[in-house]
C-alpha cells in the first residue's frame, strides 16, 4: 500500500530527528522531509561545551544518525535551508528564495537561540555564545593556550565552558550578576558547593558582578566593569539564557505563550500541526503544570511523541524532568523542577564531591541533584515517581539500601 | 567455532539482587548482573556513548546508562530505550560455588 503523503519537519535538530526517525520506525511510508538551516545533520549538544570544545570528537561523532542510516530510513535531509513561512491554510511552507514546500503534516522543532548581551562591544570578534557546533568551532579556533577568557554567565553553560576553557589552558574567569551561581536552577547550598569546587579548580569566579562594555581595536582586548575597572581577555563567552524560535508559529497564528503551546501529546493549535524540544510549552501531569524545558530529554522523548502524534497515534507524554551537566571531573544531575520544598537530605559527602541532595516536600520528593552519583539519583526519580513516602534521616543514612525504599 | 573460555570475575556476594558491578577480562570491560538470584554478563560500557553500565541503575531486568537513560534487557542486550539503539553484546556466565564466571570468545 503506497502512501502519497509529505510530512515535513522544520528543524534537523534531536527533536527534528526524533520525530523523522519516529515517523519511520512506526511505519510510516510517505515522504519525510526534514528541514534544518544549519550545514549539520541533526547533532549531540551536550559536547559541544565539552569534548566537541576540547577537541576530541569529530563533527560527524556527534551526528545522532549518520548520512547513510538517514538514507536508508528514506528520510530526504534539506540542509543549509532557512523556512521563511508557513501557509496554513495552503498547507505549505516557504523556504528562502520563494520555494514552497507542501505538506500533509508538519512538525515545528526550531528550538532556540541565544539571548544577546545588548552592551557595547559585544559584536567584536573575541566575543562568543555557545549554543551551535558552529560557535563551538569558532571558539575552539580562538582559544590560545595561556589566554583569559572572559566568561559571562554562572549557569550550566558558562560553568561547562569554564571547566573546558581551563582544561584548554586558559585562565577562566566566570562573572554572575547574580549572589550565587545558577541561582535559578539549584538550591544556595548547591551554589556554594558549586563555588567551591570550580574555585578549586582554578576558575575565577566573581559574584555580583556585571559587565559594563567590551573593548578592543578590532578585536576583543579587555571588558570593562560598572566602576571602570577593566579585565584583559581576549576570548570572552557569553551564556545568559536562550529565547525560544517561535516566530515562525506566531507568524502562521498558532497559539504561543513561552514558547509554541501544544498538548500532552505535542499538538499545536492547529491539527496538522505537532511541535517538540526546547521550542514548546507543554502540560507536566507529574508536575501540575505547564513548562518549556531546553533539556536532552525532552527534545527527544517529546520528538518521539510528536511523530506518534502525526500519525494518530497520539500518546500523552509527561515524565519528570532530568539534566545533566559535566563540569571537569563532576557528573551533576537533576531531577524535577523543585519550587517549594520543605526539607532537603544531602546522601553521600559534599567535601569528597559525591552525593546527592533530595528536596522533599510533604515526605516525597520533589526533586534532587546529583554530584558523581547517578545511581541513587535515579533511584530517587523512581520514588519521586511513584510518589513513595521517604524520610530525611533514611535517606541520609548510608545503611539504608535505596532500591529498597522503592519496594514498600 | 570459536572456543569459550570461562574467567573468574566476582564472588556471588559481591553483587546484590537488582545491581551490577563492573570487571575486567584482559582488556574487554563487562557488566556483571544480579537479576532475581541469577547472574548476567554484558559488555560494560553504552552503545550508545562511552560510559560505564556498572554506574547505571538496575531496574528488574533492564539496565539503565548512568548518562543518558539508555535501557537495554539483561538477559538479551537488547537496546529498548533511545538514545541507544545498538544492542549490547552478552556473555555466557556460569556460578561454580560462590565463584561467578563469565566467557569470553578465546
Amino acid at each position: 500500500m503506497s502512501d502519497d503523503r509529505t510530512f515535513v519537519i522544520i528543524g534537523a535538530s534531536q527533536a527534528g530527528g526524533w520525530v523523522a526517525q519516529t515517523l519511520r520506525n512506526e511505519g510510516f511510508e510517505g515522504k519525510v522531509i526534514l528541514i534544518g538551516e544549519e550545514p549539520y545533520l541533526p547533532y549531540e549538544r551536550p559536547p559541544l561545551s565539552k569534548a566537541a570544545l576540547l577537541g576530541e570528537v569529530t563533527v560527524d561523532s556527534t551526528y545522532f544518525w549518520q548520512q547513510e542510516a538517514l538514507d536508508e530510513a528514506n528520510i530526504e535531509v534539506r540542509l543549509n535551508t532557512r523556512v521563511t513561512a508557513i501557509d496554513r491554510d495552503a498547507k505549505e511552507i516557504e523556504i528562502e528564495g520563494g520555494d514552497r514546500i507542501a505538506y500533509d503534516k508538519l512538525a515545528i522543532t526550531t528550538g532556540a537561540r541565544v539571548r544577546k548581551l545588548p552592551i557595547e562591544g559585544a559584536d567584536l570578534p573575541g566575543v562568543f555564545y555557545l549554543r551551535t557546533m558552529e560557535d563551538t568551532l569558532a571558539i575552539r579556533a580562538a582559544v590560545k593556550d595561556g589566554a583569559t577568557a572572559m566568561i559571562v554567565g554562572g549557569g550550566w553553560i558558562g560553568l561547562e565552558c569554564a571547566a573546558t576553557l581551563t582544561k584548554l589552558g586558559c585562565k577562566s574567569i566566570v562573572v554572575e550578576a547574580a549572589d550565587r551561581l545558577c541561582g535559578r536552577a539549584v538550591t544556595p547550598e548547591i551554589s556554594d558547593w558549586m563555588y567551591k569546587f570550580h574555585t578549586e579548580h582554578g576558575v575565577d569566579v566573581r559574584l555580583s558582578t556585571g559587565i559594563e562594555k567590551f573593548e578592543g581595536n578590532g578585536q576583543l582586548e579587555r571588558v570593562v566593569l560598572p566602576g571602570g575597572d577593566t579585565i584583559d581577555c581576549s576570548i570572552a563567552v557569553v551564556g545568559i539564557g536562550v529565547i525560544p524560535n517561535v516566530e515562525l508559529a506566531q507568524d502562521a497564528g498558532l497559539e504561543i505563550d513561552n514558547g509554541i503551546v501544544v498538548d500532552e501529546c505535542a499538538r499545536t493549535s492547529d491539527p496538522d500541526i505537532v511541535a517538540a524540544g526546547d521550542v514548546t510549552n507543554h502540560p507536566n501531569d507529574l508536575l501540575g503544570r505547564r513548562i518549556r524545558l531546553e533539556s536532552y530529554e525532552n527534545a527527544q522523548n517529546q520528538g518521539i511523541t510528536a511523530g506518534k502524534a502525526m500519525l494518530d497515534k497520539a500518546e500523552p507524554y509527561s515524565e519528570i524532568p532530568w539534566f545533566w551537566s559535566d563540569q571537569f571531573d563532576a557528573n551533576l544531575q537533576m531531577i524535577g523542577l523543585p519550587q517549594d520544598w520543605d526539607e532537603t537530605a544531602t546522601r553521600g559527602d559534599e567535601a569528597s564531591n559525591e552525593f546527592v541532595t533530595f528536596y522533599l516536600k510533604d515526605g516525597i520528593i520533589d526533586g534532587a541533584i546529583s554530584v558523581n552519583n547517578p545511581r541513587d539519583l535515579r533511584v530517587g526519580k523512581r520514588l519521586m515517581q511513584g510518589k513513595k513516602q521517604v524520610t530525611a534521616a533514611e535517606l541520609v543514612d548510608p545503611e539504608t539500601k535505596m532500591q529498597a525504599l522503592l519496594k514498600r | 567455532m570459536s572456543e569459550i573460555e570461562y574467567h573468574a570475575v566476582a564472588k556471588t556476594d559481591e553483587i546484590m539482587e537488582e545491581d551490577v558491578k563492573g570487571v575486567f577480562v584482559g582488556d574487554e570491560e563487562i557488566a556483571v548482573y544480579n537479576v532475581e538470584g541469577e547472574y548476567y554478563a554484558t559488555h560494560g560500557i553504552c552503545t550508545h556513548e562511552n560510559v560505564g553500565l556498572a554506574d547505571g541503575f538496575v531496574e528488574g531486568d533492564l539496565i539503565e546508562c548512568p548518562l543518558h537513560s539508555a535501557c537495554f534487557e539483561i538477559k538479551t542486550g537488547k537496546a529498548v530505550n533511545p538514545p541507544a539503539e545498538i544492542d549490547l553484546k552478552t556473555y555466557p556466565v556460569k556460578v561454580e560455588g560462590d565463584t561467578i564466571y563469565v566467557g569470553i570468545e578465546k
